[in-house]
């Protein structure tokens, strides 16, 4: 049987056609990239809805603040590296500073973007908007946790970023599963090391389990989907039982869901953390499944963090 | 007509005094830009907006949206003289703990409509009310004051493309142009002219005014000057420091506030100026 996939821009896409439903006061705004983030689902389907800001993300952001403040629900898109790199002194300002109501759901996060290379990829992201106050930040594991996402950003009052991914990934969860923004979810349980990856990292690291299983080792893995506010009570629970970290993302090392962790155990729970995600460098062109791998994104790399991790650990005793 | 054209006078230059007021006791602030649109912000609250300082969120009001945030000082004049606030706040100005920011704040002001003064942000979250208030056919009008220094941040020019696609004749920007931007003659740092011509060509209905002239501003501001289905820009030919002889058309009142003893000959002249204004009919 092939397996389900999707990618988290396509959930986004149909969740937000869904959504236009149940809420009039949703708006969609776009910067010329309607096809690839999927908001011509609802473009075709509220037509008076949807507005194309054209080339302008700049302009999209402070748009959709200023339709906010008409009580507007404005969902603004375009990739992610434009969202939040391009536009991030209106997203700081017009967004975060007057804390509105604009939520920013960026696609084409990471560098699983692939061909078009790294002006397009975005490893960057998570840190530069979770350094803003007032934003909400999310990074949704599969398909089913974005439509989750989607819904629940709407019924938040605030700024909140959406960060979405271009490759089709396996749908991890089913309905069933519960999603709560600031809530970190314990997707299997383990004694070893815990795991804290968001993204598409989650199923790397459902990947890397069944490499540490061959041999002996018992991990938890923990989806924090909402990076910033942080769920710390779940996080540090988890290492209590544990006493060492991995954390996995599709990100810089420096500034995303790996230095937040860093930040909690530091402050809270020393213990060792082994980060996996880019090394602090720009990727290139290739097919996205080459790239995770060439670099450091692999469950393989996943793995290795682990047994580090693990053998720091028992260094300490 | 001319009663009210001497009443908004009136109203300016006491929102000039309160302007050397605030930005003395401050000991900080922009000053020239202040100055410069304080006839304009005045027309707005006192005779062209539909507005309630009773009710500052009221559904249908006009808004008015200061893009140049520097120049906050006259729109907490203007916001104080038309009671959203006590008139006491405009000496916190800048302080700790102050309603008044050095720049304005939409959450701890009355009456301030966007938060702004990282050049071009305020004329987009304008253009985005417009929008908001077209989708509910809500009949209210938005206003956007405009630097012409503003003019050279590129989310303008991206505003001013959008504005005119989506028709938006609910949406009036002024450009405050006084030609003078921190560094010197805005025909020098970076030119902007034709600035009646850039517009036109992006789609606005464009008119020419001396910001200074009541009876002009209020000519340009009447809903009859709107084309449906354009947006407006009224380009306001500007004194920076206008109403202070000593600051008027000088670079460095750009971003200064003046001394006690400074604010003291600047509130003579302009008291002297409302004086005569109240004693003389035939001014107006």
């Amino acid at each position: 049987m092939k397996e389900a996939v999707k990618s988290t821009r396509r959930a986004y896409g149909e969740a937000l056609a869904e959504l236009g439903e149940l809420k009039e006061e949703v708006v969609v705004l776009d910067a010329d990239l309607s096809k690839s983030t999927y908001t011509n689902i609802f473009a075709k389907k509220f037509p008076h809805r949807f507005f194309n800001m054209g080339i302008s993300e700049c302009k999209m952001i402070s748009c959709a603040a200023g339709l906010a403040t008409t009580g507007k629900i404005p969902f603004a898109s375009t990739f992610a590296i434009f969202a939040a790199g391009r536009a991030w002194e209106m997203v700081r300002l017009s967004v975060g500073y007057t804390n509105l109501n604009v939520k920013i759901a960026a696609s084409h996060a990471g560098i699983s973007v692939g061909e078009d290379g790294p002006t397009h990829h975005c490893a960057e992201d998570i840190a530069l908007m979770r350094v803003i106050p007032n934003m909400t930040v999310i990074v949704p594991a599969d398909a089913t946790e974005t439509r989750k996402a989607v819904f629940a950003s709407a019924e938040w009052r605030g700024p909140v970023y959406l960060r979405l991914g271009r490759p089709d990934i396996p749908i991890l969860f089913d309905d069933k599963y519960e999603f709560k923004i600031g809530k970190a979810n314990v997707i299997k349980e383990g004694k070893d090391v815990s795991i804290f990856a968001c993204g598409l990292m989650v199923w790397q690291a459902l990947q890397a389990i069944e490499l540490l299983e061959k041999e002996g080792i018992d991990a938890e893995l923990i989806n924090v989907s909402t990076i910033k506010p942080l769920d710390e009570e779940t996080i540090l629970n988890s290492l209590r039982k544990t006493g060492c970290a991995v954390s996995a993302e599709e990100h810089n090392i420096i500034g995303g869901l790996g230095s937040a962790i860093a930040e909690l155990m530091g402050e809270r729970f020393p213990a060792p953390l082994e980060r996996v995600g880019v090394k602090d460098r720009f990727a290139e062109s290739g097919p996205w499944k080459e790239l995770l791998i060439k670099y450091n994104l692999s469950p393989q790399d996943i793995k290795e963090a682990v047994i580090r991790a693990i053998k720091r650990k028992e260094e300490r005793k | 007509m001319k009663d009210k054209i001497k009443e908004l006078k009136i109203i300016a230059t006491k929102l000039r005094m309160d302007i050397i007021e605030m930005l003395a006791e401050a000991g900080s602030g922009h000053s020239g830009g202040s100055l410069s649109c304080a006839d304009i912000i005045a027309c707005l609250y006192f005779s062209v907006m539909r507005h309630n300082p009773k009710d500052p969120k009221w559904r249908e009001r006009d808004r008015f949206v200061l893009s140049k945030g520097h120049a906050c000082p006259a729109l907490y004049a203007a916001l104080a003289e038309a009671g959203y606030f006590p008139r006491e706040e405009i000496f916190t100005l800048r302080k700790l703990n102050s309603i008044l920011q050095g720049h304005p704040d939409m959450n701890k002001t009355p009456g301030v409509e966007f938060s702004s003064g990282s050049l071009g942000q305020g004329f987009a979250a304008a253009f985005g009310m417009a929008l908001g208030y077209k989708i509910d056919n809500n009949p209210g009008r938005i206003f956007v004051m405009l630097g012409d220094g503003e003019c050279q941040e590129g989310i303008v020019w991206e505003t001013a493309m959008g504005a005119s696609h989506y028709k938006l004749d609910n949406l009036t920007a002024i450009l405050d142009y006084n030609n003078l931007q921190i560094d010197g003659r805005v025909s020098e740092i970076m030119e902007i002219a034709p600035i009646s011509e850039k517009f036109r060509a992006f789609g606005w209905t464009v008119y020419e005014i001396d910001g200074h002239n009541i009876e002009e501003i209020l000519w340009a501001l009447s809903p009859e000057r709107i084309v449906p289905g354009k947006p407006t820009i009224i380009i306001a030919r500007t004194i920076k420091g206008k109403g202070v002889s000593f600051m008027e058309n000088q670079v460095d009142w750009h971003g200064k506030a003046p001394s006690k003893e400074e604010a003291e000959r600047a509130l003579k002249e302009l008291r002297e100026e409302l004086e005569r204004m109240m004693r003389d009919e035939g001014s107006c």
